[in-house]
């Protein structure tokens, strides 16, 4: 066994994990808060590569510095997928908050199709070429090999994004309101909280992390269609159940073990089954903790 | 006087099931007030729809908080709306957020009076640090207050059950009430507990002036507690008066103890 090549398999790993996770955050918060599983999350992730790739198209001809476009194109993909993330709710779950769970479901499916057959029509088929506007970072030079710059920003972002994720919760007010309203929904509105701004919020944010996983994934991979949405999306909803769906670590956690798994598979097995490790690991864990792995399993109250 | 608290006609049905019928209610400021009656009887659902998790059907809830010119009528609004308007409840089961600290479930309380958006708590400057802190001191006295303090940092499910019906008034008492609803406080309290509490709700109407609307089954703290009581059965009001009236009423006594008393 090659020393080198398992450090850059486990790199690769950490890398679609961390987007996997980026993605899985999204729903598992939403889970935790309506006991919705958003299925136009992952179109939301599209929308942000998308948005990115049009912002910084536009500015290419500005003749602004790489870097900069790219941070202006990220910012923008990350609003603007913010704004879709809080549409979304709005017309496709609000109305259907005191509904049945399935029918939201289905509303979330519907609004799936809705945006990945609207970005066909605006954007065709085709894969389109996503800028490489990160330059090569000088110290990385002697270990390019194993891992190149977008690999590095991906997992500076993943952490620092997880870092401020993780105070946000624990600390702000909406950060407690979050946690509250997770909880118990009546009571955190009988004590004061306005729990539509609450949802609202976690679409917000949701969103916002999945455009960022988005736009890394893009620059990484190097191009971008409509579909990209699809498999990254049941993906880290792979994620977010292995972790255990409503727990915030667990999404984490998921996305990483899924993103190893699918590296280490793909490396030492075969790249032939690429998606048949993640949904093998997926039952694997369903039969032998149903409820994931940081998930509580539940005791019902006799 | 204006009451704090007037019910008019409340009535709320659930299908064809009226289970709260044209009840009358009022309480004026600083009353203890108890609202009895048998299991199913519609107690909590009558607080269920004065607090805004149920609307009613018909009727009218006003509110003239002490001070204010003016009434309000407040049935239909929001739980949170109502929440903001100085109404607080407690429920018969406990409710607390389990895995927050007890500092945590009343600091989430004390929010409501907090200003501060969430551009503030993204950069963080001088008012809203201030008035995260003034949220601290404040959670910190409530606790304090219902001797509570040595919980302070502790999950609120590990707490032994009598704090957690404390914690219970006192994440309800964060929110700044005139009136607090308080759903079944001593029950599952010892006897010793229930005397604790006796004196704890006393000294929130007495030093906090706020007023006080309670539903109980234990008979022995409703009557040492309660200036008037309501009873209701089958949704619909019985009696109300004074607690040696209520003793003697031939409904109430009726109500609770069957038709056939002689058996």
């Amino acid at each position: 066994m090659n020393g080198t090549y398992f450090i850059e398999l486990f790199l690769g790993g950490l890398t679609r994990g961390s987007i996997y996770a980026l993605i899985a955050l999204g729903y598992t918060m939403v889970y935790g808060i309506i006991q919705l599983i958003n299925f136009a999350h992952g179109e939301i992730y599209m929308i942000g590569a998308f948005t990115a790739l049009i912002v910084s198209s536009v500015l290419s001809f500005t003749g602004m510095s790489p870097v900069l476009i790219f941070i202006i194109a990220a910012i923008a993909a990350v609003v603007w997928a913010a704004g879709y993330g809080m549409t979304m709710e709005k017309i496709a779950y609000k109305p259907l908050r005191n509904a049945p769970r399935l029918s939201a479901l289905i509303s979330a499916i519907g609004m799936s199709l809705f945006l990945q057959n609207y970005v066909l029509l605006a954007q065709t088929s085709d894969f389109q070429p996503f800028p490489d506007l990160i330059p090569d970072l000088a110290f990385l030079k002697p270990i390019e090999t194993i891992m190149n710059t977008t690999q590095f920003i991906i997992l500076v972002t993943t952490a620092v994004v997880m870092v401020v994720f993780t105070l946000l919760i624990r600390y702000t007010k909406m950060g407690k309101a979050m946690r509250a309203t997770a909880q118990d929904m009546v009571m955190a509105q009988l004590v004061g909280i306005n729990i539509n701004k609450v949802i609202m919020f976690t679409f917000l944010l949701g969103s916002a992390t999945a455009a960022i996983g988005g736009v890394l994934i893009s620059s990484h991979i190097g191009q971008i269609n409509y579909y990209i949405g699809f498999l990254a999306g049941i993906k880290a909803f792979v994620a977010a159940v292995l972790g255990g769906i409503g727990s915030i670590p667990g999404a984490v956690l998921g996305g990483f073990v899924l993103g190893l798994t699918e590296s280490f598979g793909t490396g030492y097995i075969s790249s032939d089954y690429e998606d048949v490790f993640a949904f093998a690991i997926l039952i694997i864990i369903l039969i032998f903790r149903p409820s994931g792995l940081l998930g509580k399993t539940t005791r019902k109250k006799v | 006087m204006t009451p704090v608290l007037d019910v008019k006609k409340l009535r709320m049905d659930f299908g064809g099931l009226r289970a709260v019928n044209d009840v009358d209610l009022h309480i004026n400021e600083k009353e203890i007030i108890a609202l009895i009656g048998p299991n199913g009887a519609g107690k909590t659902t009558f607080f269920n729809c004065i607090t805004g998790v149920n609307k009613p059907t018909a009727g009218d809830v006003i509110i003239c908080p002490p001070g204010a010119t003016h009434t309000k009528r407040i049935n239909g609004l929001k739980p949170n709306v109502i929440t903001e308007k100085g109404l607080a409840r407690t429920f018969q089961n406990i409710r607390l957020f389990q895995n927050m600290t007890v500092l945590e479930n009343v600091m989430i309380g004390r929010h409501t009076r907090m200003h501060a958006g969430i551009a503030g708590a993204i950069l963080r400057n001088k008012k809203t640090r201030e008035e995260e802190q003034k949220v601290i001191d404040d959670s910190y006295e409530i606790l304090k207050k219902l001797n509570l303090e040595q919980f302070v940092n502790e999950l609120a499910k590990n707490l032994p059950y009598g704090a957690q019906r404390r914690l219970e008034i006192a994440r309800a008492m964060a929110t700044d009430p005139f009136l607090l609803l308080l759903d079944e406080p001593a029950a599952g309290m010892n006897p010793q507990e229930t005397h604790e509490l006796v004196d704890t709700i006393n000294k929130i109407r007495d030093n906090e002036n706020i007023t006080i609307l309670l539903i109980e089954h234990d008979m022995g703290l409703v009557m040492t507690l309660s200036e008037r009581i309501y009873v209701v059965d089958y949704g619909k009001l019985i009696a109300s008066g004074a607690p040696d009236d209520i003793k003697k009423d031939p409904e109430v006594i009726k109500a609770y103890l069957g038709e056939d008393t002689n058996a």
